[in-house]
């Protein structure tokens, strides 16, 4: 079974994510935030990551930038999940390392197809 | 609705667009079929039918542009797209070299994300391509699903569905809430009402056609009549893609399956011969 690590700092979009993501055979880590993420990551590297953009502390983008510099880091698959729809702030997220990009809001379909666009199922 | 309205709505469908209704989906037509009656002041389908009857040929097309089923997403099945980048697309241009000349035609292009997903797969090859002239040809039953096509705005939902998040990048602007495909991968695709049971010989040929997921609507012998009238407007050395659920196998021999490439045929040079043989015996016959 792969896991996949949520990072965002809605419960509510956590839970959502959860429920959808355990129905496509993921076991699920959560994290509030960019750091909580990290430390996650630094004890065992998830297969996938669900990371949201804007959160206190470390945000989505620092997050990944920090991810990819770690040893082994860049073997997980990350897909954005935010708000953030514009054309420069998804290329931004290309640029620092991310393999998909999900605009919120999103349903099962939409993280199924972008899961499987990356190889993860 | 009494079940003589309901065989009338039945035999109108499958004699404007092959779509066989089913007598268990009397539910799709009612809750598909109230709001085209209330748009035209009738309160029932009962008054729908008797309008239908005096006849409103307008009227009719409402009706079956209804009951289609226009679902499509970009990239659908994602296979026959990567047939096309690896195998279709490189044969295509060897073999055409002298003519310079590649026409494609998407039999049931609905709201327009099929025969873009080719104009964007194409953008692999402009190198090998120039020099070329490269027609994609979308055609649909329904006119009002082209005219969104034409556009070439999609919702967020849309965009995520199928296409890679790199590709909406590289080929899409954003337009307040909604994307539009940018204008030269419109500029590739001509769209223009069609319907597949009518005669499609004057468009010519075509060396690759996607007829995907709308021969799984008709009934048997129509799917075999319209391979068949297919056959006739491509070269030996042309495509056929079919959808996830359809197959040629058991329905014609005018076509064979590409060996290893699901969802890929192509015609049958052997059965071609004999239906050749079949037509002129069957003009010597007329003669005498
Ligand atoms: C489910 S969509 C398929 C779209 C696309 N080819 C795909 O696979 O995603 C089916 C389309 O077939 C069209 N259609 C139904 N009957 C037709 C006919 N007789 N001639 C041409 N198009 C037809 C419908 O209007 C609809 O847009």
């Amino acid at each position: 079974m792969k896991t996949c690590l949520i990072v965002d700092d809605s419960s509510v979009i956590r839970k959502v994510a959860r429920r959808i993501l355990e129905g496509l055979e993921f076991e699920i880590l959560e994290a509030e935030d960019g750091e909580q993420a990290l430390d996650a990551c630094r004890r065992q590297l998830p297969e996938a990551i669900l990371l949201d953009w804007n959160m206190p502390k470390m945000d989505g983008y620092e997050f990944l930038r920090s991810l990819r510099r770690l040893p082994g880091g860049d073997a997980p698959r990350v897909v954005f999940c935010t708000t953030e729809n514009d054309v420069a702030q998804i290329a931004r997220a290309l640029h620092a390392g991310a393999n998909e990009y999900i605009m919120k809001p999103f349903d099962k379909d939409i993280v199924e197809a972008k899961f499987q666009e990356v190889g993860l199922i | 609705m009494t079940p003589q309205d309901f065989d009338y709505l039945r035999k109108l469908l499958r004699d404007r667009s092959g779509l066989v209704l089913s007598a268990e989906k009397q539910y799709l037509a009612e809750s598909r079929l109230l709001p085209v009656a209330r748009r035209h002041g009738l309160g029932t389908l009962a008054d729908l039918v008797a309008k239908l009857k005096t006849p409103v040929p307008a009227l009719a097309n409402e009706v079956v542009e209804a009951m289609t089923t226009n679902e499509t997403f970009f990239f659908r099945d994602k296979i026959p797209f990567d047939h096309v980048r690896d195998t279709i697309m490189p044969a295509l241009i060897a073999a055409r070299a002298r003519e310079k000349r590649i026409r494609i035609w998407c039999t049931a292009a609905s709201t327009g994300q099929e025969p873009y997903s080719l104009s964007m797969v194409l953008t692999n090859f402009r190198a090998q391509l120039s020099g070329y002239r490269v027609d994609i040809l979308a055609t649909d039953l329904s006119g009002e699903v082209l005219e969104r096509a034409k556009t070439g705005i999609y919702s967020q939902f849309e965009v995520q569905r199928g296409l890679p998040i790199q590709l909406l990048v590289k080929y899409f602007n954003k337009v307040g809430e909604s994307w539009q495909i940018a204008q030269d991968m419109r500029d590739m695709v001509q769209f223009r009402p069609l319907n597949l049971l009518n005669d499609f010989s004057p468009l010519g040929m075509f060396d690759l056609v996607f007829c995907r997921n709308v021969l799984i609507y008709f009934d048997q012998p129509t799917k075999t009549a319209v391979l068949n009238r297919l056959v006739r407007q491509m070269p030996d050395d042309g495509y056929l893609v079919l959808g996830a659920a359809e197959t040629v196998v058991g329905l014609t021999d005018a076509f064979k399956p590409i060996h290893d490439k699901r969802g890929l045929y192509e015609p049958n040079r052997d059965a071609r011969a004999s239906f050749a043989i079949a037509d002129i015996g069957s003009r010597f016959a007329a003669k005498r």
